[in-house]
């Protein structure tokens, strides 16, 4: 017995090490140095005739988005520093982002606190952190509210926001674009996660588009913003649907997943439409040599746009190509079809997903 | 060697598994039913799949039937059923390992990061493969570790590390997603040989290793041993601690080898895969049969309860029906399978009764010997059964 006891005692530290310097050697491969992390940030080129640009009195931004689990999302506060690296007079708190309320209103809390100049908030849950804005707004401190919003229209001095049933009504048009003169078409549609509003927005704007042209969706499946959804949804939704002319898949994150799925099935008898608008996708568009044919986007630049009105209100000054002198209460972005055609234009500004 | 098995065999009989019940005795001998071997404890099961199948038919026909569809059914099963053979283990063995999805991701990132994809292709894509099972491997090995000897409960070490491993990935891959680009690596894992795709193959070698593993080794029986009453094995002369650590090792292991396969079906590496696959995967085990206080469990169970689950998830594509009611459907599968699982296995049924006793041949084929030898132990107070946690029981 004793025997038996002291061989495998022997053999467990061997086991260890073994692994252990496997693992020391694999620790090599985390490198991951080659990054060309040009694009992502924001546009910061195309500015207007006016003195906006010119550096002013310096002002603290207070920044908190969610926390950056999506290429989405990461793209956000990428470019939110970006914009704000740009500007000299600009200094950007940027709070670690976070997918929890509570953590996210006492961020929120200590920015009124430090007596910042303006905050800009992306809520992980808008309604959730209506309270914590009014606070803020009553102290004085201009809140710009970005992409989803509060209850309360007292909660935010301005409101940036990106056209989630534009973009379903985008995607629809291009599809009836491309199949108008077929009523029989069959169209599927990948969802993100079904319960957030902006899954539903989209959807109705995807369905209200298509019920111009006398076409519907035949098929529809959700996933979950994730690759590897997208690539199950996808898998199950190619077996119930034998032949589809058009897919419209609601986001370029989950898109990767989808595409391996339709590759692995061999289907090619469609076309795709994405959505979000990832470098990915947008450079995928530009070969040409898959199903994806168009991506609708949602710009991801929309916190870098609530950080430039954060300093225009903040040192007083205006939109320089309006003639109202106040900036707007709501910029309400658009939805743009990426094609082929026009994908140069907008590849820049796309999120690395 | 034969003193090992000597001792594995007289724990067998103090744990009360038999060779002539197979491990995990059965609740089923106490009825002496017909049911009371592997096809009885997971009889709930196969029903519940085979209503599934009937439903997928009638309302799909053909496009359910259909071998694509099978297929595509049985690939979607593979990565998640690898991630829940490793479980199985872990359970069995008295464990939890709720770190599974994020070695998954880990695993998957570390395997496709610029470096290891160059090095893939300087060399061969089997380096992505090594560090994705190395790195399962090694993290599986940590949690181990922390558990045996750190005697951390299992429900917070792997916690730990799920949370842990799952920030790691998003650092080492700066919350991107990274693309595969070794074609011959894609194109080996997402081809198929005579039909079947690879994944399924490894999914199915996987499971029969699993098997064999638990069912035909000292390893399986120390694991049940181990699962059943650590005090008892440790008393049999079994090194708990140290089977503990190679139970979560194999975990971690089969979480490396789920990388792999979700690579290629994805043909991504990212932080956000796996998610949620350590509830899809114990949802799974448990509903195989598995006790999850361990001490006994199937390996066959807990295909079928992937099958289960992945089965539902295209019938309620297939129907064009809404992702809320495919989840309360799942929630409704799970009980109810384990409520036909116990009515069945325990000869809830009380027509067996008779059949069985009333036949001359009946309790000598199975009756007696098994409700004797395992019947009574296994599930009235013996080692194996209910019993008050031991001093050194690691679960």
């Amino acid at each position: 017995m004793s025997a038996t006891r002291q061989r495998p005692f022997r053999r467990l530290p061997y086991a260890t090490v073994a692994l252990l310097s496997a693992g020391v050697l694999v620790a090599g491969c985390t490198s991951n140095t080659p990054e060309d992390s040009g694009s992502g940030g924001g546009g910061g080129g195309n500015t207007a005739a006016s003195d906006n640009d010119e550096a002013g009195d310096t002002v603290t931004i207070g920044f908190s988005a969610p926390a950056a689990d999506h290429g989405w999302m990461a793209g956000i506060t990428e470019a939110a520093r970006a914009e704000a690296e740009s500007y000299e007079d600009v200094e950007l708190v940027v709070a670690e982002g976070t997918n929890d309320v509570s953590t996210q209103i006492s961020q929120v809390e200590t920015f009124i606190n430090d007596g910042v100049d303006a905050i800009v908030l992306l809520p992980f849950d808008g309604a959730a952190m209506t309270p914590v804005a009014l606070q803020a707004m009553e102290a004085g401190i201009p809140v710009i509210n970005v992409d989803r919003e509060f209850d309360s229209p007292f909660a935010a001095r301005t409101t940036v926001l990106g056209d989630n049933y534009g973009m379903g009504v985008s995607a629809g048009t291009y599809v009836c674009e491309q199949l108008g003169d077929n009523p029989d078409a069959v169209v599927a549609e990948i969802a993100g996660i079904d319960s957030l509003p902006l899954t539903q927005d989209r959807s109705q704007g995807f369905a209200d588009a298509l019920a111009e042209c006398g076409l519907d969706v035949d098929n529809r499946v959700a996933a979950d913003f994730t690759v590897e959804g997208g690539e199950e949804a996808a898998s199950n939704l190619l077996q119930a649907a034998p032949q589809i002319d058009a897919i419209w898949n609601h986001d370029d994150d989950q898109g990767v997943g989808v595409l391996a799925a339709i590759e692995s099935a061999g289907r090619d008898e469609f076309f795709m439409v994405g959505g979000a608008g990832s470098a990915n996708a947008m450079r995928a568009i530009q070969e040409g040599n898959s199903v994806l044919q168009a991506t609708v986007i949602y710009p991801s630049t929309q916190a870098a746009d609530g950080v430039r009105l954060a300093r225009l209100i903040a040192q007083d000054k205006a939109l320089s190509d309006l003639v109202e002198i106040e900036i707007p209460r709501q910029i309400v972005l658009n939805a743009p079809v990426v094609t082929a055609d026009n994908v140069d234009q907008y590849i820049d500004t796309a999120f690395e997903s | 060697m034969s003193s090992d098995i000597g001792g594995s065999t007289a724990l067998a009989a103090g744990t009360g598994k038999s060779d002539a019940d197979g491990p995990g005795g059965s609740r089923g001998a106490r009825s002496g039913g017909l049911l009371a071997g592997p096809v009885g404890r997971n009889l709930g099961l196969v029903v519940a799949l085979v209503i599934l199948c009937i439903v997928g038919v009638a309302t799909a026909g053909d496009r359910f039937a259909s071998v694509d569809n099978v297929l595509t059914i049985l690939r979607l099963a593979s990565v998640i059923g690898v991630v829940s053979i490793g479980m199985t283990f872990v359970i069995i063995g008295g464990g939890i390992d709720l770190s599974v999805g994020a070695l998954v991701a880990l695993s998957s990132i570390w395997a496709t990061t610029l470096a290891t994809q160059q090095m893939a292709e300087d060399t061969h894509w089997i380096v992505m493969v090594f560090t994705a099972v190395v790195v399962g491997g090694v993290a599986g090995l940590v949690n181990g570790l922390v558990i045996a000897y750190g005697k951390l409960a299992a429900f917070i070490a792997t916690l730990a590390m799920l949370t842990g491993a799952r920030g790691l990935a998003e650092i080492i891959a700066n919350r991107r997603t990274q693309i595969v680009r070794d074609s011959d690596f894609l194109a080996f894992f997402s081809g198929d040989v005579l039909g079947i795709p690879t994944l399924v193959i490894i999914f199915a070698l996987v499971a029969v290793a699993g098997w064999v593993l638990l069912n035909r080794t000292t390893f399986g029986r120390r694991t049940f041993a181990v699962g059943g009453n650590a005090e008892a094995a440790r008393l049999a002369g079994i090194r708990v601690q140290r089977h503990t650590v190679k139970l979560y090792v194999l975990s971690g292991v089969c979480c490396g080898i789920a990388a792999v396969m979700l690579m290629a079906r994805t043909t991504t590496g990212s932080s956000t895969h796996g998610t949620l696959y350590e509830l899809d995967a114990i949802a799974a085990v448990v509903i195989g049969g598995t006790l999850l206080i361990g001490g006994r469990g199937t390996i066959v169970g807990t295909v079928i309860g992937v099958l289960v689950f992945e089965t539902l998830g295209n019938i309620f594509t297939l129907n064009n029906l809404s992702s809320s009611a495919q989840a309360v459907a799942t929630g409704v599968i799970i009980v109810l399978a384990v409520l036909l699982q116990q009515r069945l296995a325990t000869g809830g049924f009380s027509f067996r009764r008779p059949s069985s006793g009333g036949q001359a041949g009946g309790p000598v084929l199975t009756g007696a010997p098994s409700g004797a030898v395992s019947g009574g132990t296994t599930t009235d107070g013996g080692p194996g059964g209910t019993r008050p946690a031991p001093p050194g029981k690691t679960l």
